[in-house]
């Protein structure tokens, strides 16, 4: 590392331990995190699309995943360089906000990244080149807008809907049967979904997953399933017309956060202790039985007295179950959590047309539905297959395809997919660079090379000859000025994407490009990287 | 300007090929392992654990060997969580499926190698797992109308699926106690109603089945060793001292005479509460948790039978037999569920005194006594009995029924076989590779049993292509025998479980390019 002398040849010390810290600047540093960040993009480019590949994953604990869900890579990655933990953030927030296109984001970063290098060592300079990277990212936003179809769905015509959630479905594991599952998720949706306001709460859709069975065998319940059984073995294992009382106080004597002692010094206070004692566990059950319940849910444990008195009142009973599905439970049943046994009213009671307990393979395994909830606003998707990894890979393809319906229903314009609505940004942000006085027009020239970089990606992974391919869309999309031609990556004979039914959710791409873009011209402005040599 | 590191140190990163190569080997490298177990004739296993102690485990049973192998290869891990699905799913054939993903795993690598992209060989698995499936469903036999049948079914079932384990020389005997313990629970796939107990001693032959329930527990002292007509009170509750449960009691005196007032009411408590059970009518108590010597006393004097300690299943269990409910509380006699039996009376297994009830009313449940020379020889009869009602339990629910032998195996390979025939494309490699693959499984059967595979293999294939042929390997003569006639089955619901889980094993690992292992987590240095 440089170091100033003063007149007497001493160093001037700066940062705390100076000598032991490494330091790069100027264009060395931009170059370093160029590459780092285009390594990072190099990983995922081979995941995207129809024919993208899985990588596995081995935790530091050892457990496997298999995936290939950008964002779920990246995380797991274990990732040291400082740039390509920006890139996993770009990922995450890709998927924090839409949910889909977490592998297409990073390698759009990449891509750009290595355009900006090429740009680097002509001698532009860096902050030149993040404006023209703006500049451009704003012509291919605009673009997106003029492409976009508007769609109509209703409650009666869900095809759209399942169309583009079939395209996301299809990059997975799990496109053997992307159409029934794309119709679960688009299912799920709207029936929490809000029509009116066009949201959706994703926490109402609760995805379980139990390993055993095959995929087809995956459903959606208008209800809720919870994984656990009845606390007291004899107790009746379907009930109808249920009515729920959603505890969060336990069957158990009282225990009072005051600290207090009760000191027992004659025969008489022992006795009565005795007695308020069995008077406690039975006020309890009886206030649920005098409400009119059927069945209580509680998310504490029960004494074992309690428990058999449940039993014997025929008041079934479920135990230690979770915050967040005891919340599920009663907006579904339409009840309201009771923290006291005194607030017990009848009006406060969940109510479910059929709650029954089912059980799996031959272990022990049992779950409980509570099906025909007064509010089918909460419901769940039950996930079957094969092994563990198979679930989990499940899980995270049904949140894209959950996601994207969720977007479609904020805003219903759509683009085309296949690669088509990048070349077409490209090709307006190539013909806009022109316009454009000044060094940036090299940047925004740039830009529209390095969108380019997805169709060719999607080319390469499907087998196709990515440069012969990618320019006869091109040529097509100007010539016929149709910006629905994409990359034919399934071998379907048709590069219309229209024809194709491969959708893609506007927001979602506007997005990527946006992301990409402001990530990019972050890493641009880094012209100066310190940091601790290895300790 | 070369990258640095991305990833942290130790973290690996293996690419394309090499990542490929390295899923295949760690694969079939498994496969490899529990290959020689597979089929009538296969070897046992042992493993020593590395626990104190250094246990040791004889088995044959797949998913056991696999659930003990300590892995560090990421796709054999996949292969010994399919094997593990399988176990909790239907319980047999652990093996089979490791062994057929192993096998399309190495048939795959040659179309690798071939240069045919791994998608397209998914794709071409994919319709091969889809006919195969087809193939069985035609050629599935449903019984269910026809009892006498399903039963024989059944028979046949337990037999070909023990005759691949330790017990294969009393087959017919485990067989039969598989099946009539399985049909007590009349559709009920909860095998917990079924007790094993082990006791060491005897020979395997002397193993029954209890149409009542056996508890390993001893009577109480100086109380009936026989209750005939047991009126039984089954419990949950505390029999040593009742402790206040209200937070924050506690006893504190200023004098020894009120110590003596206090355990006095205790006691007193102690007795109100054995009368009040005693009050339900009752000669037999069997409680979950302790009873201490003072109650037991009482219980003795009452005539009582009193059994302390039985754990939680075994409650269950009684409770199920019996038709009683589980009691915590003893408020209310008239209004409790008694379970009856028609005589409770201690019985000797070898040098232990066992309880046993015996005329139940409801007949779920039942009980299996083991006998056998030595705790690893009743531990595998154990696993062994285990799959066979496992698969029982799941016939009795779904009734199709497929011939062993590697009959299923060879008529899926002729369905995918023509199959491929008609397929364009490079995809149709894949689906001949996926025939192969399953021909595999009768051909490691009969290597196993020390036969000339490619003779009888192609026998079989021969015969195969005649309309309902119901040939396979009969390893006992080493020849090519009529499954029917031998009385060979094997569930459908097992089989399809094979085929589905394998397949979809494959094809996750086929998909994988790329593996990235991260470092692996540090343990605290404290020593």
């Amino acid at each position: 590392m440089a170091l100033a002398f003063d007149e007497f040849g001493r160093p001037f010390i700066i940062l705390k331990e100076q000598d032991q810290k490494t330091r790069l600047r100027g264009l060395d540093a931009q170059k370093a995190n160029i590459s780092a960040g285009r390594a990072v993009a190099r990983i995922l480019r081979t995941s995207l699309g129809p024919k993208g590949m899985d990588k596995m994953l081995q935790s530091p604990d050892g457990d496997i995943t298999i995936t290939n869900d950008g964002a779920t890579i990246l995380e797991q990655m274990d990732v040291d360089n400082q740039i390509a933990k920006l890139m996993v953030e770009l990922s995450r927030s890709q998927d924090y906000e839409i949910g889909d296109g977490t592998t297409g984001v990073v390698v759009m970063a990449g891509a750009l990244l290595e355009q900006a290098e090429k740009l680097l060592e002509r001698g532009i300079h860096p902050i030149r080149i993040a404006e023209g990277y703006e500049m451009a990212s704003r012509i291919a936003v605009e673009n997106l807008e003029l492409i976009a179809h508007k769609f109509d769905f209703g409650v009666t015509n869900l095809e759209p809907l399942i169309q583009t959630c079939m395209t996301t479905l299809s990059s997975k594991i799990v496109n053997r049967c992307k159409r029934s599952l794309a119709e679960i998720a688009v299912k799920a949706v709207l029936a929490v979904a809000d029509l009116e306001r066009k949201d959706v709460n994703l926490d109402l859709i609760k995805v379980e997953g139990k390993v055993g069975g095959k995929l087809e065998d995956t459903e959606l319940i208008y209800g809720i399933v919870v994984d656990k059984d009845m606390s007291h073995p004899q107790m009746p294992k379907q009930i109808e017309d249920a009515k729920i009382a959603i505890l969060t106080c336990p069957f158990e004597p009282p225990k009072p956060k005051t600290k207090h002692k009760v000191d027992i010094d004659t025969v008489e206070k022992f006795q009565t202790l005795r007695k308020q004692e069995q008077q406690y566990f039975d006020d309890m059950v009886q206030k649920c039985k005098d409400v009119g319940a059927t069945l209580v849910i509680c998310q504490w444990g029960f004494d074992d007295e309690a428990n058999h008195l449940l039993m014997h009142r025929n008041l079934p009973a479920v135990r230690w179950v979770g915050g967040v599905e005891l919340e599920l439970i009663a907006i579904a049943t339409g009840g309201r959590i009771v923290p006291r046994f005194q607030e017990l009213m009848p009006e406060k009671l969940g109510k479910a047309g059929l709650v029954r307990e089912k059980s799996f393979g031959t272990t022990k395994d049992r779950m409980l539905y509570i099906e025909h909830c007064a509010n089918s606003r909460a419901v769940s998707i039950f996930i079957r297959g094969g092994n563990k990894m198979m679930i989990e890979e499940t899980k995270r393809s049904l949140h894209d395809a959950l996601c994207v319906a969720r977007n479609l229903i904020r805003n219903n314009s759509i683009v085309y997919g296949g690669g088509s609505a990048e070349i077409s940004c490209s090709v307006a942000v190539e013909a806009a660079a022109d316009r454009y006085p000044g060094v940036e027009q090299y940047a925004i020239r740039a830009f529209a090379d390095a969108l380019d970089a997805i169709p060719m990606a999607l080319a390469e992974n499907s087998g196709l000859q990515p440069i012969e391919t990618l320019s006869a869309v091109k040529s097509q999309q100007i010539k016929e000025n149709n910006p629905h031609f994409g990359i034919d990556c399934n071998d379907v004979g048709t590069n219309d994407m229209c024809e194709q039914n491969v959708f893609e959710t506007l927001i979602g791409k506007q997005q990527q490009i946006l992301l990409a873009t402001q990530v990019v011209k972050m890493i641009l402005k880094i012209d100066d990287v310190i940091s601790p040599s290895d300790y | 300007m070369a990258v640095d590191k991305i990833l942290k140190d130790e973290a690996s990163e293996e690419k394309g090929e090499r990542a490929r190569m390295a899923s295949f080997v760690g694969a079939m490298a498994i496969a490899d392992l529990v290959k020689t177990t597979l089929g009538p004739k296969g070897m046992d296993k042992i493993l020593q654990s590395t626990g104190r102690g250094r246990e040791v485990t004889v088995t044959n049973d797949g998913a056991t060997i696999l659930k003990s192998l300590h892995i560090d290869n990421p796709a054999a891990k996949v292969l010994v969580d399919i094997s593990k699905v399988q176990d909790d799913e239907v319980g047999d054939g652990t093996t089979s499926v490791v062994v057929l993903a192993g096998e399309l795993l190495r048939e795959a690598e040659k179309l690798v190698a071939a240069k045919i992209h791994p998608m397209t060989i998914i794709a071409g698995y994919r319709m091969a797992a889809e006919c195969a499936r087809n193939a069985l469903l035609q050629k599935v036999v449903d019984n269910k109308e026809n009892e006498e049948k399903f039963k024989l079914d059944l028979m046949k079932i337990a037999m070909t699926t023990l005759s691949s384990k330790i017990l294969s020389q009393d087959k017919e005997h485990f067989a039969k106690l598989a099946v009539d313990a399985v049909l007590r629970l009349k559709g009920s796939t909860n095998l917990e109603a079924i007790q094993i107990i082990k006791k060491p001693g005897g020979s395997l032959k002397d193993s029954f089945l209890d149409e009542g329930f056996i508890l390993d527990k001893k009577i109480g002292v100086g109380q009936p060793k026989r209750v005939e007509n047991a009126k039984i009170l089954v419990a949950n509750t505390a029999m040593d001292t009742d402790k206040v449960k209200i937070y924050g009691a506690r006893v504190r005196v200023d004098s020894m005479s009120r110590v003596a007032d206090i355990e006095a009411a205790e006691k007193q408590k102690m007795r109100e509460k054995v009368d009040k059970i005693i009050a339900h009518g009752i000669n037999c108590f069997v409680n979950r948790q302790l009873i201490y010597n003072f109650p037991e006393e009482l219980f003795a004097n009452a005539g009582i039978l009193a059994i302390e300690h039985a754990d939680f299943d075994g409650i269950e269990r009684l409770a199920l037999v019996t038709g009683g409910e589980i009691a915590s509380t003893f408020d209310n006699p008239e209004s409790v569920k008694l379970g009856h039996c028609k005589l409770i009376e201690e019985i000797m297994i070898g040098e232990d005194k066992l309880i046993h009830f015996s005329g139940v009313e409801m007949g779920q449940a039942c009980t299996i006594v083991l006998r056998g020379a030595s705790h690893h020889v009743l531990d595998e009869a154990e696993r062994s009995l285990h799959d066979a009602l496992c698969v029982l339990s799941q016939t009795v629910n779904d009734s199709r029924v497929l011939l062993g032998g590697g009959w299923p195996e060879m008529v899926m390979a002729k369905d995918v076989d023509e199959l491929a025939r008609v397929t364009p494309g490079k995809k149709s490699h894949a689906i001949e590779a996926f025939s192969r693959a399953l021909v595999a499984i009768p051909t490691i059967i009969a290597d196993n049993a020390g036969l000339d595979s490619a003779e009888l293999i192609a026998q079989l294939r021969a015969e195969h292509q005649k309309e309902d042929c119901t040939a396979g390997i009969d390893v006992i003569t080493g020849s090519v025998g009529d499954m029917a006639e031998l009385g060979i089955s094997e569930a459908f619901k097992v089989k399809q479980a094979i085929l589905l889980s394998a397949t979809e094993a494959a094809e996750m690992i086929l998909r994988v390019d790329q593996i990235i292992t991260c470092a692996p987590r540090r343990r605290e240095d404290r020593m």
